[in-house]
């Protein structure tokens, strides 16, 4: 006899333990004015998984959450000024900054919210680090930053913090849909010993305590993440490994086609949600 | 851990104990999804077992579930149903199918199986991130899991 999963037993019990339970309603609004979308209608193809999608923000301690909604107290952003000094600095044997070519940082508004993106000339989709590198290596005869490491994910944070409260809004179909389905395969892929997938924590289990972490929708929006634990700035791909690792699985590598396609996947489960980062996570 | 364990067991009761033990690919189960005999065919010491479930690098059950009797160990999950009252729900047979394989009793569950070493996608080398190689683990030992099997028939 078999019986199907119960998770709702656990809803059904009184838990006693438990220090939190379930997302708070809370609202943001970061340095008094920009009003953020944490909460919003989950995205179409994603309705028959569940209703509302919800920002990581939601599922912080009120401290936490308060370091968010002002720019002095949020650690972040001394990694933003840092880009904005690279934003304009020359580099490689073309002599050029990012400012020659883009012109002010504000100019960049929604670009963050559009990535990952088909790049035609590349025949694939880029995240916006891979698109950044092709600048730096195309454009200025600079060396590609390393994924996910320092001046990468500081000028990721510092494009990010020009795109706050504008919503996500990445498209999955056309000639991205390939990838963005190789993504979602490997969303639902239960991996490892523990043999869990994304969906098992992140969909199936949010609001959830597991031993002290309060679980998440795991959304990607608030990207890159100031983490209290490691006092840094931290990358989408750094993430999902840390999670892949904590399925006791063989993870992938930061910058690995995996995990493109994982990142624009798991940004179309964010779709309405505004752009965050760089958010102060835990 | 498995290492000493075992040793302890040869030191106690010399090999015919070990030779009994039934490996994680011998497991039956019967129709229910559990499992009759005693997988170190040895019985389990419920304060052991405790241990196992509270302790991060064992069992860590309490990751997913809370359980009263191990309040002194903080943080109880909630991913799992609490299991106050497990031994009157389950009988020792059902327990210990559970831990084994809770799979064979709940379809699609996201409890790990605590005593299967086969047919896992990407295995890897414990909590590091690389490829497992060779054999993996059980996550739990036989007599890890008899112990935490006497232990939740406490649980009444
Ligand atoms: C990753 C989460 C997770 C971990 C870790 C976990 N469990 Fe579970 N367990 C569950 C879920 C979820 C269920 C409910 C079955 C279902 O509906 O999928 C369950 C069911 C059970 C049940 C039956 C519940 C009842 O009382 O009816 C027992 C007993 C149990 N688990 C014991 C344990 C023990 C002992 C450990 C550790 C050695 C453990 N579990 C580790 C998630 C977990
Ligand atoms: C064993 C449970 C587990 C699995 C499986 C898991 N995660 Fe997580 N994840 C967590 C925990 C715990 C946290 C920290 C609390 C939180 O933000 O949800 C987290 C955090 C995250 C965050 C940060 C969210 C934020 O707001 O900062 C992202 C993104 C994420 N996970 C994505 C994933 C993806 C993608 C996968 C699959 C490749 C995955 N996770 C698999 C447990 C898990």
């Amino acid at each position: 006899m078999k019986y199907k999963a119960i998770t709702a037993i656990a809803a059904l019990l009184a838990l006693p333990m438990s220090a939190q339970a379930g997302p708070d309603d809370d609202k943001l609004v970061i340095n008094g004015e920009i009003e953020m979308v944490t909460k919003t209608a989950a995205p179409a193809h994603l309705q028959d998984a569940m209703d509302e999608v919800m920002s990581g923000w939601h599922f912080r301690s009120d401290e936490t959450q308060a370091m968010e909604a002002d720019d002095f107290d949020n650690p972040g952003m001394v990694f933003v000024e840092k880009a904005l000094g690279a934003w304009e600095t020359a580099e490689g044997s073309e002599g050029k900054s990012c400012a020659d070519c883009h012109g002010a940082v504000e100019d960049m508004a929604g670009v963050k919210a559009t990535y990952p993106k088909w790049n035609e000339e590349a025949g694939g989709v880029r995240t916006l680090q891979m698109q950044m590198n092709a600048c730096r290596t195309e454009r200025m005869g600079a060396e590609a930053w390393k994924y996910d490491a320092g001046a990468a994910i500081e000028m990721e944070a510092m494009l990010s913090s020009v795109s706050r409260g504008m919503p996500v809004n990445v498209a999955i179909d056309g000639p991205a849909q390939a990838t963005w389905e190789k993504g979602k395969e490997l969303y639902y892929t239960r991996t490892g010993q523990l043999d869990l997938s994304c969906a098992s924590c992140h969909e199936e289990n949010y609001g959830n305590m597991i031993r002290a972490d309060h679980l998440s929708q795991g959304q990607i929006n608030g990207f890159p993440t100031y983490r209290l634990k490691n006092a840094k700035l931290n990358g989408v791909h750094s993430r999902f490994k840390g999670c892949i690792r904590d399925t006791r699985a063989e993870t992938y590598s930061p910058g690995s086609d995996e995990f493109v396609a994982l990142e624009l996947y798991v940004t179309s489960r964010g779709n309405g949600l505004s752009v965050e980062g760089p958010s102060v996570r835990n | 851990m498995k290492l000493t364990s075992l040793t302890l067991a040869v030191a106690m009761f010399g090999g015919a104990a070990v030779a009994a033990e039934v490996g994680p690919r011998e497991v039956q189960f019967n129709e229910d999804g559990g499992v009759e005999a005693s997988l170190s065919g040895m019985p389990g010491d419920p304060a052991k077992g405790a241990v196992v479930m509270a302790t991060k690098s064992m069992g860590n059950c309490v990751a997913c579930h809370a359980v009263t009797a191990l309040s002194d160990t903080p943080f109880h999950g909630e991913v799992g149903p609490e299991l106050d009252g497990a031994g009157d729900r389950w009988d020792e047979a059902a327990l210990r199918g559970l831990l084994v394989n809770p799979k064979m009793m709940f379809e699609g569950t996201v409890m790990p199986a605590f005593y299967v070493i086969d047919g896992f996608t990407r295995p890897g080398d414990a909590y590091t991130g690389k490829a497992a190689q060779g054999d993996l683990d059980p996550l739990l030992s036989a007599q890890d899991i008899e112990d935490v099997v006497a232990f939740l028939m406490t649980l009444k």
